[in-house]
């Protein structure tokens, strides 16, 4: 089995112990992961943004870089939801089907492909879930708390296999941290007010570390907590399901 | 209120006070709990809403013959039926029944269609005054500003505001804000109102086909003390807000409260089928666009709604900005794909009110895309130019930046590339995202930097 | 063309290819007794309920709670020592303005909400169970249904004027969702399920 990693634009950027704790983690799991080197981004923040129609040349780029692998895998919730919903392409209208199916998010990967049922990993720290809206209602990591329905979260599934990590309950489990790609800038009172409820729960309840499966929500929380020079840090699902520490 | 400010600005204004900000969320969040716990009651919520929403989605389907049958039956009930093919024709309606009558003073329970027409300007420029009677919407005309929930009018007042204005208005003792003693001063008021107006307008919860009869709910029975003690009742209604038979009330009913306020079921839940012996009821069904977005393919469910408010409590928007931060007579996220319907113009901001977070969808009662919808407004504005110049600039210049691969990787040291690139990521004063966050700290190396030393050889 | 010609023009123009009416699913119902989940349900949204064997109980218990009525009307001939029972039709409704107490049978009830059906047939005047300070509603033990779904089954075709679901005291948490009952109907709702 062959998997292409897909790298988030802004994760490659700004965050790439989070992508390398994924190729690392993957690797370790016994599969063969190739990054394409001509990547670039996946669309959404234009797509979100109204401008679905600028996104042409990145899903063809898309296509051209990943239609050769067995499974596409990114550590981003947002952009595989983006590729499963609106990846099209006039230049390559066969291939768009198979390719949103063949997409995956890093942590449905490990639950749903590969099926790992114990990991190798230390954290011993206590650690704030963020169910970032995407992964959670897009892609069904985990139940949401608006349905009458029977509860399951695949994150929380491969944390409980983490030594030593102390995973804290939240007031509000699955409320949007106010990220929203270009939503964080266009409408900045709100999101930034979204982004420091959300932190305060974690701090609540006391979290050291806050993680979750979107570096893009990760990234603004930790804008805020920089900004109010909180101790507590942000790390990516990937990182923590990689770690080693002693 | 400023017509000129869009969504953002006015949500700024509403964020300069934090703490109220904190109260208008945790009342809402509150509301959104309760909503839970009554949804857990039903073992088989999630096949009720399924089963509301293809009943709803049979209605789109067959409007036009459903319209009819409800037509001929309320006719053959006694009702008198009125068309109104915009707000402006629906207003002369009424007002043309309030002179046949020689009514000056009517009494009004809930309606946001009525809002949606600005009904009660209208009335009021004719000589007509309009008293609300719902508690909510009497508070929110005594401050002479628009509700900002569809259910809960005034739930941006603190109790203290409504106490001064209870004071000013109805002559409570200053500082009053008891909301027991205020409720009863309501009550006194609104009953002389009740005993007192020959003509009472209603709003319509569901029209029923087959029976020709129409439903209308509420907790505090305002809607019938007005309709039952008047000469004329005026009840206004959405040509949407049919339903096809009688039993489908029994699917509406156990969801339309359980969703709105975690009630089991409104107090009052009435049935008019036939006027009083002696009496005239009219109804007006309203057109103003809704044909329009019945004919909008990815929009036409939002005409699915049954206005509980759901979408609004849940929204963490709407909760941190307020209802009034939307500019429109329905706010939160199902106005956002209501509004731009009627004019796409004015309400091209409201669908960016959003970080498409979906929670809205999955309360809806109707299952309502609403998240989907609002993306999909998105693009349909920025396609018909209504995006702001800025934002279009910025995001050709990202698009362009992203088209090629080797300006993106070989831009230097990382984060640079970024930064230059990505309308959020400059970081000084001006940059809306450093005004309260942080900017990420540029690693040594980019991901592909990294990549292509550590794995390199084993690349392609 | 008449408002009406054009909106339904264009309805008929813009409605999607017909969709079939869904058949409506037989909802979950508890196994748990229907008079116990009624007033679990109608005490929780703010009714009283008592369980009696004749409208004789029924009186004994409204004229101790509510001793200071002075004016009651009721629709059971029962009630003619205390109660106006012959409420014509056509009086102006708004002679009933100082009505402290209304004593009427109610159709059905429904233990999932509380509600309880009364139609025209029930009500000499529409506005009767609203009008009143305090509203009584009298129902057969044996006509209580556990959901709306089956309420609807048994009102069916039923002809009526007007009918309405009555689920508790008129309430309101219009200020701060601070609850209050009495909004504008009637301030205390009564329930008898009648043996």
């Amino acid at each position: 089995m062959t998997v292409g990693l897909f790298i988030p634009c802004y994760v490659d950027q700004f965050y790439p112990n989070a992508a390398i704790a994924t190729l690392e983690l993957l690797e370790k799991l016994g599969v063969n992961v190739v990054y394409p080197s001509r990547q670039t981004c996946c669309g959404q923040p234009m797509a979100n943004s109204g401008f679905e129609h600028l996104t042409k040349e990145s899903n063809n780029q898309f296509i051209e870089n990943f239609r050769d692998f067995d499974y596409i895998v990114a550590p981003s919730g947002s952009c595989v939801l983006h590729m499963k919903e609106h990846l099209h392409s006039g230049k390559y209208p066969n291939e768009t089907e198979a390719m949103r199916g063949k997409v995956y998010e890093l942590i449905e990967f490990l639950t749903d492909i590969l099926k790992v049922d114990k990991l190798k990993a230390r954290f011993p720290h206590k650690v704030g879930l963020h169910q970032s809206c995407h992964g959670q209602r897009g892609l069904k990591l985990a139940q949401m708390s608006e349905l009458v329905a029977p509860a399951f979260s695949k994150p929380e599934q491969l944390l409980s296999m983490v030594e030593g990590l102390e995973l804290i309950e939240l007031t509000r489990k699955d409320e949007c941290c106010g990220f929203g790609g270009t939503f964080c800038v266009a409408e900045e009172a709100v999101s930034v007010k979204m982004g420091k409820d959300r932190v305060m729960d974690h701090l609540q309840h006391e979290a050291a570390y806050i993680t979750g499966a979107d570096m893009s929500c990760l990234m603004h929380m930790e804008g805020i907590l920089r900004r109010q020079k909180s101790s507590v840090k942000v790390v990516h699902i990937a990182e923590i399901l990689n770690a080693q520490e002693i | 209120m400023k017509e000129t400010k869009d969504h953002a600005a006015l949500a700024e204004v509403f964020n300069a006070d934090e703490p109220r900000v904190n109260w208008h969320d945790e009342t809402l969040w509150f509301i959104r709990q309760k909503r839970d716990k009554a949804a857990h009651t039903v073992a088989d919520w999630e096949l009720l809403r399924e089963t509301a929403s293809q009943i709803k989605h049979n209605v789109l389907s067959n409007l036009h013959d459903y319209l009819l049958q409800f037509e001929a039956n309320a006719k053959a009930n006694g009702i008198i039926v009125h068309w109104a093919a915009d707000a402006a024709e629906h207003n002369r309606i009424v007002h043309a029944i309030l002179q046949k009558h020689k009514v000056d003073r009517m009494v009004k329970s809930k309606s946001m269609l009525t809002e949606e027409c600005h009904l009660n300007e209208y009335l009021e420029e004719n000589g007509i005054e309009v008293i609300d009677s719902d508690l909510g919407e009497r508070i929110v005309q005594m401050a002479k500003e628009p509700p900002s929930h569809i259910v809960l009018p005034c739930i941006h007042k603190k109790k203290e505001e409504i106490g001064d204005l209870f004071h000013e208005h109805l002559g409570t003792p200053a500082g009053m804000a008891d909301p027991q003693v205020l409720t009863e001063a309501a009550r006194q008021h609104l009953r002389e109102t009740f005993l007192t107006r020959r003509a009472a307008l209603t709003g319509v919860n569901f029209a029923v086909a087959e029976t020709g009869e129409f439903v209308i709910c509420t907790n505090e029975g305002n809607a019938d003390m007005g309709a039952h003690l008047a000469d004329v009742h005026i009840a206004c209604m959405g040509i949407e807000k049919i339903i096809p038979k009688r039993e489908h009330l029994g699917v509406f009913l156990r969801l339309l409260a359980r969703s709105a306020t975690g009630q089991p079921i409104t107090t009052y839940s009435s049935h008019f089928k036939k006027p009083r012996e002696g009496h005239e009821l009219h109804l007006v069904l309203v057109d103003n666009g809704r044909s329009i977005q019945l004919g909008r393919e990815d929009f036409r469910n939002s005409l699915k709604c049954i206005r509980c408010g759901a979408c609004m409590n849940t929204c963490p928007v709407y909760r941190r900005s307020g209802g009034h931060s939307y500019h429109t007579a329905v706010a939160g996220p199902i106005g956002a794909i209501l509004a731009p319907n009627l004019d796409m113009k004015k309400n091209a901001d409201l669908p960016f009110a959003s970080t498409l977070c979906g929670s809205c969808s999955n309360v809806c009662p109707v299952k309502i895309d609403i998240h989907d919808q609002l993306y999909k407004w998105r693009q349909v504005i920025v396609k018909e130019g209504y995006a702001d110049t800025k934002k279009t600039l910025g995001m050709k210049a990202m698009t362009q930046a992203f088209a090629s691969p080797a300006t993106f990787q070989l831009a230097g040291k990382a984060g640079r590339w970024f930064m230059r690139n990505v309308p959020f990521a400059v970081n000084n004063k001006l940059n809306p995202w450093y005004k309260q966050r942080e900017m990420p700290a540029p690693p040594k190396e980019s991901f592909g930097e990294w990549y292509l030393k550590n794995r390199k050889k084993r690349d392609e | 063309m008449s408002s009406r010609d054009s909106i339904l023009a264009a309805v008929a123009r813009n409605q999607p290819e017909r969709i079939p009416l869904p058949e409506i699913p037989a909802f979950f119902t508890e196994e748990a007794d229907v008079l116990e989940k009624f007033t679990t349900v109608a005490v929780s949204i703010g009714s009283r309920v008592f369980r009696v064997q004749s409208l004789e109980e029924v009186k004994q218990v409204l004229l101790e709670e509510h001793s200071g009525a002075r004016r009651i009307v009721s629709a059971f001939p029962e009630f003619a020592a205390v109660a106006e029972t012959t409420i014509a039709p056509g009086i102006d409704p708004h002679t009933l303005a100082d009505l402290d107490l209304a004593v009427l049978p109610a159709q059905l009830g429904v233990a999932e909400n509380g509600a309880l059906w009364v139609t025209d047939a029930q009500l000499p005047l529409r506005v009767l169970p609203f009008i009143c300070q305090h509203l009584a509603l009298v129902v057969p033990q044996k006509n209580i249904v556990p959901l709306m779904q089956q309420a609807y089954e048994v009102i069916g075709a039923q002809e009526y004027g007007f009918g309405t679901f009555v689920a508790g005291p008129s309430k309101t948490a219009d200020i701060e969702q601070s609850l209050v009952l009495g909004a504008h109907g009637a301030r205390t709702l009564s329930v008898f399920l009648l043996e």
